[in-house]
């Protein structure tokens, strides 16, 4: 599945300064593992020494957090968008 | 009601002057050191960033602080600039309220509310954090600022950025109460609603921030916006007469709030200008949306998100960012956490109103209802001194109470219809 992965510019540095990036893969772990073979210095910051998110950063998938789904696990769809986004500040 | 307003036609025009120069940040994590910028995210691992005050800056003495005018910025050696702050100069310096009628109720020695119901200028606790971060935005050169909101945040913004003429852009829910809407739109600024809860504005706002440079003070300001926090920490002590109380119960949203009153307690302590050891934490959440104290009940250091459910919309975050700092800060002060229901914090903000003469928001309920669960659970010792920590004016959220307090009776003008209604009462 083709999909669009979008980086905060604190990462896009990282990617060749992309901040948009067309990756692929079945689940959500697969494309990131995508992302993370083409931008080796972008692959800590995806995913943690165990192969997870960190607790400071949020996947969206589409409009959802991917905590209420199934993580990495996730499946994704054709044209789907990938969201990173630092924690939640309160308000 | 319309969802943007146009700015005051001034606002482009009015002279901001140049701003306090914000001190560098370093990872909160990792403690990789950042210059200052609007950011708050570091590079390496993505932890917050904080600010880092030079080691041995001088510091004032107790008698010095008490000789500067009554605001937050009596404090200003513990906030993050160089320099002097240029706008939001008069918010702070609240009232803490003696309440021995609540001190009976928890079974311990007294009770204070610290009542950021009636902080200036816009009557909730955030008045403290928009004016640093007001000030870093100008130290910074942010020509727009703004940030996402569940209410009280959102008044703040707006009621200091109209004042300082500086134009904001405000997200907020789409289902907040119409205190709050009215309470932002009335500034003038860029009001938006977005469908969805406050994690959802959030997130538009952090890509919001990256995308448009804009200083929205808890995106990328978060940093030296949540080091406004301190200050009601500073506040209670010189109140209580340069001491700490014993135990302190607070709302939990973020979790910021928690964090920053055991940093602010922490920083007075270390500087020699209080005595008694540094308080029990205890947080408080509804019951609906309880993140944080899911995670101090089963330890761990990694915050479950929930979806929130409940009226407490203004402490209704369901993926807190200093969620696990806050659990920390709580465990590491011999403190505990309770969650209460919806009905619960209703009769606790009518109890706070009928005990102490204190009308807070729903957060200021949960507070109080969590207060009282956890006395009931034995965690105050009867020799405690206790401060409630009150975060928001109950006039924002009215309509919790609708339907829970008692009809006033109508009557005519006539002294017969009022003496009916007196001999009835007694």
């Amino acid at each position: 599945m083709a999909v669009t992965f979008s980086l905060p510019t604190v990462l896009a540095r990282l990617a060749d300064g992309q901040t948009t990036i067309q990756a692929a893969g079945g689940t959500l772990g697969d494309v990131v593992a995508d992302i993370a073979g083409r931008f080796p210095r972008l692959a800590p910051r995806l995913r943690d020494a165990a192969g997870g998110p960190y607790p400071f950063v949020t996947y969206y998938l589409n409009d959802e957090d991917i905590r209420f789904q199934s993580g990495f696990a996730t499946p994704v769809n054709e044209g789907d968008e990938i969201t990173i986004v630092a924690a939640i500040a309160g308000g | 009601m319309p969802t943007t307003l146009d700015f005051p036609r001034d606002a482009a025009t009015r002279t901001i002057p140049a701003g306090p120069r914000p001190l560098p940040q370093a990872c909160k994590l990792c403690g990789t050191a950042y210059p200052a910028s609007a950011s708050a995210t570091c590079e390496e691992c993505l932890g917050p960033l904080e600010p880092v005050y030079p080691a041995h800056r001088p510091l004032p003495d107790a008698a010095t602080i008490a000789s500067r005018a009554p605001s937050l910025w009596r404090y200003r050696e513990w906030l993050p600039f160089e320099g002097e702050p240029v706008v939001s100069l008069d918010s702070g310096f609240t009232p803490l309220v003696a309440s021995p009628v609540l001190a009976r109720r928890l079974g311990v020695a007294r009770v204070w509310v610290k009542n950021d119901a009636v902080s200036h200028p816009s009557l909730s606790f955030k008045d403290r954090v928009v004016a640093t971060g007001l000030n870093a935005a100008i130290g910074l050169g942010c020509d727009t600022v703004g940030c996402a909101s569940t209410g009280n945040l959102a008044n703040a913004v707006a009621a200091q950025a109209a004042r300082a003429g500086i134009p904001a852009w405000i997200f907020i829910p789409h289902d907040l109460e119409v205190g709050k809407v009215i309470g932002t739109a009335v500034y003038g600024s860029r009001l938006v609603r977005v469908r969805g809860n406050y994690d959802d504005v959030n997130r538009l706002c952090s890509q919001a921030a990256d995308r448009y440079g804009w200083g929205l003070v808890n995106i990328n300001l978060r940093g030296y916006y949540g080091e406004g926090s301190k200050t009601m920490a500073f506040e209670i002590a010189e109140q209580l007469g340069w001491r700490l109380p014993t135990a302190v119960v607070a709302p939990m949203a973020g979790g910021s709030l928690l964090t920053k009153l055991e940093k602010g307690f922490r920083e007075f302590a270390g500087a020699g200008l209080v005595s008694g050891a540094a308080p029990r934490l205890y947080g408080a959440q509804a019951a609906g949306c309880s993140p944080i104290v899911n995670l101090v009940e089963r330890g761990g250091d990694t915050i479950d998100p929930v979806v929130p459910a409940t009226i407490a919309r203004s402490i209704a975050i369901g993926n807190p960012a200093d969620g696990r700092f806050a659990a920390s800060a709580i465990r590491g002060s011999g403190g505990w956490a309770a969650a209460v229901s919806d009905d619960a914090l209703i009769a606790g903000i009518r109890l706070l109103a009928e005990s102490t003469g204190v009308f807070a928001e729903t957060a200021g309920g949960t507070t109080v209802a969590a207060a009282l669960a956890l006395a009931a659970s034995g965690r105050f010792n009867p020799d405690d001194e206790v401060v409630l920590c009150i975060t928001g004016n109950g006039l924002k959220t009215v309509e919790a109470l609708q339907g829970s307090l008692p009809d006033a009776p109508l009557i005519a003008p006539r002294i017969r219809e009022l003496e009916a209604l007196h001999g009835r009462d007694v």
